[in-house]
C-alpha cells in the first residue's frame, strides 16, 4: 500500500458496469481490459490504478491491502466470509440471483443429498439453515452438467435468466440470495485513506443513486 | 507429506536464523527496557494450562484459535495459549491481589490454530502490556502512548492511530432492546460497514426508524477527530453512556495529538474488533505499506471477574516477529577474533581475557574446513609472537 489508490476488478459485466461509475468519481481507465494484456491498468488520476483480477480473487486482495477498493459480487463476498472486509456500498450493478436447482419432477433423495457448487461455503450454510445435511461436492465450473451424469442432486449457482438451466433439463428451485456487486474497501486503506476513499465512495453512490448513509 | 520433506515446517510455523534472532533478541530487551522504565513489571505465565481459564471471557473468540490436548494426570482439557492477555488478567486478578493499579507487561509465543490473516504466522511471538485498576482515560492515554513507545523503539515508520469505543454500540443495542440474536446479526454487518446488508436487516425485522438510522449513522461515522463532534449531533439523547463515551474518545486524542505532533489520528466508531470481551475504549495501529494493523487493543474491565476479582483494565498487544519485518534497519555484523588451534597455555588465557572484555573469540578446532578467519566472520586474528599472543587486523568481513 503506498499513496496509490488501488481498485480491483474483474474483466467482463462487471468492469463494464462499473465504467460509468468510475466516471462519475473522476476516475477513467487509459487501456480496456478485454484487448489489453496488462493486469495494471493506468487511469487518467495518476493516483489511481485499476488491477483485473479474477472476480473470486477480489475479496482476498483487497482483504490484505493489495488493493485498496474492489468490486465484487455479493455471492463472491458471502462465499469468502467478507472478513477484514467493509462493504459499504451496494452498485446495484450485475445483478443476479443465487438459487438452488436440479431436475424437475426429481424429488430429494433420502439419505444425505448431494449439492455440486463452487460456492461451498454458502450452500453448506443454505441447507443447515433449512436443517438439512448436505455433501456438498466443490466444482469449478458447469455446474449444470452434473446432476445430468448423476455427480450430484442439486447445484446451487447464480442464475440469471435460466436459460442455461432449462436448456440443460434443470429448473430453478429455491432462492438463497439476490446478488448485486458492492463496493468493498480496505479496512487500512478506509483509515489512512480516509479523504480520497470517502470521495469516491461518494461519487459512486451519488451515480448508483444510493446515499452512503 | 512424504520423507523426502522432513525439513517442511507446518504452515505458519516459522524458525529464525541468526541475523535475525539477533534483531528479535536486542529488540525483546530493548522493549522490556522500556516497559521496566515505564513501571511494567514482567511476568511469565505458562505455555500451557487449562482450557477453560485459557478461555474465560474471551470464549467465542479464541475457542477456535486453541489448540487443545487432553491432560494425562488430570483428565481435563488443555489448551496452549494463544493469547496472553487472558493469563496476566488471572495473575491480576488471582496471583498479585493487590489494592492499586498493577502495571505489568509480558513477551512470548503463542500459536493459533488458524494463522492470522495475511501470510499468518501461527506461532507470533506476542508481546504487550496492561494496566489493571484504574477506569478514566488516563490508563488508556498511557497504554497508547506506551504502544506508540514499542512501535518508535521498532523503528516502525509511518504509524497511524486508529480509535473506537464498543460502548457506543451497546449502548445502541440496548437503547433499541435488540435480543443477543439481533445484536450478533448487526455487529456482524457493523464490522463490515455494510450499509446494505443493515437497511434490508432493518426492513426486515422492522426496527424502529430511529433506532435503525442511528445504526446507519454508526457505521460511516468513521473519519478525522471532528467524527466525535458529528457523533454527538447525531447521536444526541442516548443517555449518558453515549456522551461519556465520547468524551472518553475526545480526551483520549487531544492528549495523544499533544504527545504526538504529526501522528495522524482516524476515528472509526464502529470498529468492534474484540468486541465480545472489549467494554470501553479500542485502539490500533497501523502502516502505510500494510493492509492490516500491527498493534491494537483497548479497555476490557471486569475480566478478572472469572478468576474471583472484577477490576478495570486496558491494554495492547503486538507480534514481535511482525514489528521486526516492518522496522527499519539492520543490525551491524559482531567482528570477531580467531584463535588458531594451538594448545598454549598463554593462548587460553589471552582468550579468556578477550571473552570477558566482551569480545567475541571463535577459537579454530584442529582438522576442521573451516575455511579460515574470514569465513567465521572475523576481522582479526590472534598471532604468536615470541612467548605473546598479539591480535592482528585483518580487514573488515565482506558484507
Amino acid at each position: 500500500m503506498s499513496d496509490t489508490l488501488t481498485i480491483a476488478l474483474s474483466k467482463g459485466r462487471i468492469f463494464q458496469e462499473t465504467l460509468p461509475l468510475l466516471a462519475a468519481a473522476g476516475i477513467r481507465p487509459l487501456e480496456d481490459p478485454e484487448t489489453s494484456r496488462k493486469l495494471i491498468l493506468d487511469t487518467d488520476r495518476p493516483d489511481v490504478k485499476l488491477v483485473i483480477i479474477r472476480a473470486t480473487d477480489v475479496p482476498t486482495y483487497v482483504q490484505y491491502g493489495a488493493a485498496d477498493l474492489g468490486v465484487a459480487g455479493k455471492d463472491v463476498l458471502m462465499e469468502h466470509g467478507g472478513e477484514g472486509l467493509y462493504e459499504p456500498l451496494d452498485l446495484g450493478i450485475a445483478r443476479c440471483r443465487l438459487m438452488t436447482a436440479g431436475r424437475p419432477g426429481v424429488p430429494e433423495p433420502r439419505g444425505r443429498m448431494r449439492v455440486a457448487t463452487k460456492f461451498a461455503n454458502v450452500a453448506r450454510r443454505f441447507y443447515a439453515q433449512q436443517g438439512r445435511q448436505v455433501e456438498i461436492i466443490k466444482l469449478y465450473g458447469s455446474m449444470e452438467l452434473a446432476p445430468l451424469v448423476g455427480l450430484a442432486d442439486r447445484i446451487v449457482d447464480i442464475v440469471d435468466t435460466g436459460k442455461t438451466l432449462r436448456a440443460n433439463g434443470l429448473e430453478p428451485l429455491e432462492l438463497i440470495a439476490d446478488i448485486s456487486s458492492r463496493l468493498v474497501v480496505n479496512r487500512a486503506a478506509m483509515k489512512m485513506k480516509h479523504a480520497r476513499v470517502r470521495t469516491i465512495l461518494e461519487h459512486m453512490a451519488a451515480a448508483t443513486g444510493r446515499a452512503v448513509a | 507429506m512424504t520423507v523426502k520433506y522432513r525439513w517442511l515446517l507446518p504452515e505458519g510455523i516459522e524458525e529464525i536464523l541468526p541475523a535475525g534472532a539477533r534483531r528479535v533478541e536486542r529488540l525483546r530487551r530493548d522493549l522490556l527496557d522500556l516497559y521496566g522504565r515505564w513501571g511494567y513489571e514482567l511476568v511469565m505465565p505458562p505455555f500451557i494450562e487449562f482450557l477453560d481459564a485459557l478461555l474465560t471471557g474471551f470464549g467465542r473468540d479464541l475457542e477456535l484459535e486453541t489448540f487443545k490436548l487432553t491432560d494425562q494426570l488430570s483428565g481435563r482439557l488443555l489448551g496452549v495459549r494463544a493469547d496472553m492477555t487472558p493469563q496476566v488478567a488471572r495473575i491480576d486478578a488471582h496471583q498479585l491481589a493487590r489494592a492499586q493499579p498493577n502495571r505489568l507487561c509480558y513477551l512470548g509465543t503463542v500459536l493459533r490454530t488458524r494463522g492470522d490473516g495475511f501470510g499468518g504466522s501461527r506461532s507470533p511471538l506476542q508481546i504487550g502490556a496492561e494496566l489493571y485498576g484504574h477506569a478514566g482515560p488516563e490508563s488508556d492515554i498511557e497504554i497508547i502512548a506506551l504502544m506508540l513507545e514499542t512501535l518508535r523503539l521498532a523503528r516502525v515508520e509511518g504509524v497511524h492511530l486508529d480509535l473506537g469505543h464498543v460502548g457506543l454500540f451497546r449502548a445502541l443495542a440496548r437503547h433499541a432492546g435488540l435480543d443477543e440474536r439481533a445484536e450478533g446479526e448487526l455487529f456482524d454487518m457493523l464490522q463490515r460497514k455494510s450499509v446494505p446488508d443493515i437497511r434490508a436487516w432493518l426492513d426486515e425485522t422492522g426496527l424502529d426508524a430511529a433506532h435503525g438510522e442511528h445504526f446507519l449513522r454508526l457505521a460511516s461515522l468513521n473519519g478525522g477527530i471532528e467524527v466525535l463532534d458529528a457523533a454527538g449531533t447525531a447521536l444526541a439523547g442516548l443517555g449518558p453512556e453515549v456522551g461519556a463515551a465520547l468524551d472518553a474518545l475526545r480526551r483520549t486524542a487531544a492528549v495523544i495529538a499533544r504527545r504526538y505532533p504529526g501522528l495522524p489520528i482516524h476515528v472509526d466508531l464502529a470498529e468492534l474488533r474484540g468486541y465480545h470481551y472489549h467494554t470501553g475504549l479500542v485502539f490500533a495501529a497501523y502502516l502505510p505499506q500494510f493492509g492490516s494493523e500491527v498493534a491494537r487493543g483497548g479497555r476490557y474491565d471486569g475480566i478478572g471477574s472469572a478468576f474471583g476479582r472484577s477490576r478495570p483494565a486496558t491494554g495492547f498487544s503486538a507480534d514481535l516477529k511482525a514489528l521486526l519485518e516492518l522496522g527499519e534497519g539492520e543490525l551491524p555484523a559482531v567482528a570477531a577474533i580467531w584463535a588458531p588451534a594451538e594448545d598454549d597455555a598463554a593462548l587460553e588465557a589471552r582468550i579468556a581475557a578477550l571473552r570477558n572484555a566482551g569480545e567475541r573469540v571463535i577459537h579454530a578446532l584442529p582438522g576442521a574446513e573451516d575455511g579460515g578467519p574470514r569465513a567465521l566472520g572475523c576481522d582479526r586474528v590472534l598471532v604468536r609472537r615470541g612467548s605473546d599472543w598479539h591480535i592482528e587486523d585483518i580487514g573488515p568481513v565482506a558484507g
